[in-house]
């Protein structure tokens, strides 16, 4: 086939990219060839737009084991064991076929985990939607349906996430999916390539036609004809992929494995390629043995297949038959489909004939890297001014509707779909503030959380991202674990242009300052770009999933348990203004509107609030603990009040809204017999703390002076609480 | 006690069950791969949760028909006492070993939460520790857990006192609130909720190990 520049346009490459592949080659690309390029050289796979700034954050440690680069980062927890970590997103195809984009957003980071030798013991995920309405509900049906029907069969445990909404969303909802794995660390496996000679073994499901060019698909915005894209998204099959985890996690003891990399974005064509670059070896692979589903596959949909549940592994020459034995024991295919080559090329045959022929290098290390321009001032959406008086309103009623909005509402219709517990180590899952899951055969457990927040970040990049950062170490901190490590998942809007390329900059420089600060080195992560619709891009919405380490125990409970209980709110009060206000959920859901900046956030003081924290529940004098968020002092209050015990508690005078709803960081809730203690370990820590009241039966009250702001039957919270998102799924899928 | 745990391409609760029994239970737990054709030298089967071959066609429609399943037939024919939890209950079903059969639950959805069960026996090796009455806090995880039989068979489960364990509150739809049940020997259980999950106090329930002790203590009785 001839390439003409509608080809090369059709293929998502440049012109310049193009003339660089003839340069690389030193002749014209096949066609074959060309499809290869295109995906491996996609935003999705070369992370061209990104790779220049995603230096700058923080990849070294003294618990990383592995940084980036690799399949998933691995952080060591004691003695011998490792932990293996990563996120991915599966935005656009989630959007195009909601129930198998997600599921296969599941499949592959879990591919991405047990490829390195871990069995993942934990998932979590974050997911944005348009504002609630018929359509998006039944995308976020869809995509709920498609993870439980993933992870359960799989046997992962979902064990926490989050679930926000706004409309910006609304034609490029959000899946990100964060998974855990746990092995030995000589157990760990890599994507290196090694051995000239050493045979290359397809493992898994067979190729068929399904999903070519996801990759691409992943790498552009939306338009009308979205919907003709629902070929390109892949199908799923949860059980394949159990039995390929087994099949693989016994073949790996077998001592016969060399190197092993799944087939995720671009398949066959990214495992290959980066198994050899990462070798400095070549890959020679003859299609004609790769296992197919369908007939008559052509070279160039058999290299860009995004078939699921299939791997590529190099193992010991004259050891195949043991690899083999293994997988025909749990009944899969596994073949011999190519060998590694000392000349650093990767060579694929097809019926005799060389259908490409391609320097591994050129494909993977010298894909386009680029400095695309960012001196616009990050697009902003909202302004910065507020309404000129902001008419106070009835707390009670805006605490309860605040309670039962979408972004603060219980999630359970989302998490009991979920199987939280299968592997029984789950110590807190979805509704706590970090979810534990302990490690059997030792003492560790860790502690996770998954956090994002579009609304700061659109107001501004830089200092979003470091509370969403200070939120993320905070809610470890209150269940008493350490965060050691993080992985990232960015995603923005279209980054050719300059005020969408200055949020990604700003926000990836941001949370590389507070990972450094709290010491929490990122491994890995993924970047998602061109979540647009029609010109209009999402919020800049980073997400970051923090790992944490504690001791074994059972984790400090979010909600109050016990009456009588003194009510110590760690950090002070805290304050805020009303240009800050305007970041606040109180601000979007009351008033409608967002504008302003995010709230202030004094660094050294978060992590003195999380050090004195840690100190509370390392003494055991926390009955309770949860950190301030999304609507503020009476919101968090309402939260730990949802089991049935409320509290009465006292606030300073001042205005009442600000007071009670304003977001600002650094403060947490905590429940106690012994406050004397806990102001003292406050001091100790340099942090304010102040005891606020008391825990009681069945009611939440809050006065300021000799003012009722707030006096709740717990039962009202909870029920509205509980009842919102049902509500909301039923009569939005009756309208 | 010697249990073994049948593990099917796509059991997931295996290792649960293992653990449950070995560690929290200081038992003695091993595995049993699908293809066997004999179970071993043990005196309890444990069916576990999961999806056996990804619940193709039917929860347990396909398991059914493994080679350890005609073995498991014949220990059960031969008065082994058999445990099958959640998908080993609806293995159990299809291979005729219990009657009725296992429903998508009511609202079509997965459902994954601790539930309140009562006991409603306590004449089986299953429940002999487990005072009738009582109360026990359970987990339940399952897409297709709503039990369903004809009237007759169920008012025969009742007037036999097989129904083991009831909800308290109905969670998936079953009939007569129905979540375990025996077969008329009173030596196979199949129940949907997992108290393999609820035998560890990190865990938030412990109300599972009395089903797990009842077993232990009646093995001793029934091999001889």
């Amino acid at each position: 086939m001839k390439i003409t520049p509608e080809l090369i346009k059709k293929h998502q490459l440049t012109q310049g990219e193009f003339d660089k592949i003839v340069s690389l080659l030193g002749r014209e690309p096949s066609y074959t060839e060309l499809g290869v390029f295109s995906v491996m050289w996609s935003e999705h796979c070369s992370y061209k737009s990104s790779r220049i700034h995603l230096r700058k954050l923080p990849n070294e440690g003294k618990y990383v084991v592995q940084g980036p680069g690799e399949n998933a980062g691995v952080i060591g927890i004691g003695g011998d064991w490792v932990v293996a970590f990563k996120i991915e997103s599966h935005n656009h195809p989630s959007y195009i076929e909601p129930f198998q984009g997600a599921a296969t957003g599941v499949g592959g980071i879990l591919r991405d985990i047990f490829t390195m030798g871990a069995r993942p013991i934990a998932v979590l995920d974050s997911l944005r939607f348009g504002e609630p309405n018929p359509k998006n509900m039944r995308i976020l049906a869809g995509v709920v349906s498609g993870i439980s029907h993933y992870g359960n069969c799989f046997g992962v445990p979902t064990v926490g996430g989050e679930c926000k909404f706004d409309d910006s969303y609304a034609g490029n909802p959000l899946v990100n999916v964060f998974a855990l794995g746990v092995c030995k660390k000589d157990e760990i496996f890599y994507a290196k390539a090694s051995g000239i000679g050493n045979p290359v073994i397809y493992v898994g499901a067979k190729t068929g036609r399904d999903g070519i060019h996801g990759a691409s698909m992943a790498s552009a915005e939306f338009d009308e004809k979205s919907m003709e894209k629902r070929p390109n998204v892949q199908v799923g099959d949860p059980f394949m992929e159990k039995l390929l985890l087994e099949a693989c996690i016994e073949a790996m003891q077998t001592g016969a494995i060399v190197a092993i990399q799944d087939m995720g974005a671009a398949g066959l064509t990214s495992s290959s390629c980066e198994m050899g670059s990462r070798g400095g070896v070549g890959i020679d692979i003859d299609l004609d043995k790769v296992p197919q589903r369908e007939k008559g596959m052509t070279a160039y949909e058999m290299l860009l297949s995004e078939s699921q549940e299939r791997m590529l592994l190099v193992a010991e020459k004259g050891r195949e038959e043991e690899v083999f034995h293994v997988f025909r024991k749990w009944g899969l295919d596994a073949v011999t489909i190519g060998v590694v080559t000392e000349d650093g090329i990767l060579r694929i045959r097809h019926q005799g004939r060389i259908e490409a022929e391609i320097p591994n290098p050129a494909l993977a290390d010298e894909a386009p890297k680029y400095d695309r321009p960012h001196n616009a001032a990050p697009y902003r959406k909202f302004p910065m001014e507020g309404p000129a008086e902001i008419v106070e309103v009835d707390c009670n009623a805006a605490l309860l509707k605040l309670v039962g909005s979408p972004d603060l509402c219980s999630k359970r219709w989302i998490w009991e779909q979920y199987d939280y517990q299968v592997r029984t180590n789950t110590l807190a899952g979805p509704g706590s503030d970090a979810a534990v899951v302990r490690v059997k055969g030792t003492d560790t457990s860790i502690a996770m959380s998954l956090d994002g927040n579009g609304r700061y970040c659109a107001l501004d990049p830089r200092e979003g991202t470091k509370l969403m950062v200070a939120e993320c170490c905070r809610n470890l901190a209150t269940t008493g674990a350490v965060p050691v490590a993080a992985t990232n998942n960015l995603n923005f809007g279209n980054p050719e242009r300059p005020e969408i390329m200055a949020q990604l900059v700003e926000s990836i420089e941001g949370m590389a300052e507070a990972c450094r600060h709290f010491e929490s080195p990122i491994t890995g992560g993924n970047v998602s770009l061109y979540n647009e619709t029609l010109g209009e891009a999402i919020l800049p919405t980073p997400v970051l999933g923090i790992v944490g380490l504690m001791k074994t125990a059972a984790p400090v409970p979010s909600a109050f348990r016990e009456e009588g209980l003194s009510v110590v709110l760690l950090g002070g009060f805290g304050t805020t203004d009303a240009t800050r206000f305007g970041s606040t959920e109180y601000a979007k859901v009351l008033l409608g509107q967002t504008w302003g900046l995010p709230p202030a956030l004094d660094m050294d003081y978060e992590l003195s609030v999380h050090n004195a924290m840690r100190a509370v529940a390392a003494e055991g004098l926390a009955g309770s603990a949860h950190d301030l968020g999304d609507g503020g002092l009476a919101v968090a209050l309402a939260e730990c009040s949802y089991g049935g015990i409320g509290a009465a508690v006292a606030i300073p005078d001042g205005r009442a809204d600000f007071s009670l709803f304003h977001e600002g960081p650094s403060r947490i809730l905590v429940s106690t017999k012994v406050p004397e203690r806990v102001l003292e370990l406050a001091r100790e820590n340099g942090v304010e703390a102040v005891v606020i009241g008391a825990t009681m039966k069945a009611r939440l009250q809050i006065q300021n002076g000799m003012r009722s702001l707030i006096d709740i039957p717990v039962a009202d919270l909870s029920n509205t609480f509980e009842s919102a998102l049902p509500n909301l799924i039923h009569t939005t899928n009756h309208a | 006690m010697k249990a073994g745990v049948v593990v099917f391409p796509g059991s997931n609760c295996d290792h649960d069950a293992w653990f449950a029994i070995n560690e929290n239970l200081k038992g003695n737990a091993k595995f049993i791969w699908h293809d066997s054709p004999d179970l071993g030298d043990v005196d309890a089967v444990i069916l576990p949760g999961g999806f056996s071959y990804g619940d193709y066609l039917r929860c347990g429609a396909i398991a059914r028909f493994s080679p350890v399943m005609a073995a498991v037939k014949k220990f059960a024919a031969d008065g082994g006492l058999v445990i099958g939890v959640c998908n080993g209950f609806q293995i159990l079903v299809e291979a005729g070993l219990l009657p009725g059969a296992l429903l998508r639950n009511q609202d079509l959805r997965f459902i994954c939460k601790e539930v309140r069960l009562r006991t409603e026996t306590s004449n089986s090796p299953f429940t002999s520790l487990v005072p009738q009455g009582s109360i026990l806090r359970i987990p339940i995880a399952h897409g297709d857990g709503c039990y369903f039989a004809d009237d007759r068979t169920l008012d025969e489960l009742e007037a036999e006192d097989r129904v083991a364990f009831r909800y308290l509150d109905n969670p998936n739809g079953s009939k007569r609130d129905i979540a375990g049940i025996l077969n008329k020997e009173r030596n196979v259980l199949g129940m949907m909720p997992h108290p393999e999950r609820a035998c560890d106090p990190l865990m938030g329930s412990t109300d599972g190990l009395g089903i797990f002790q009842s077993i232990l203590a009646n093995i001793p009785v029934l091999s001889k």
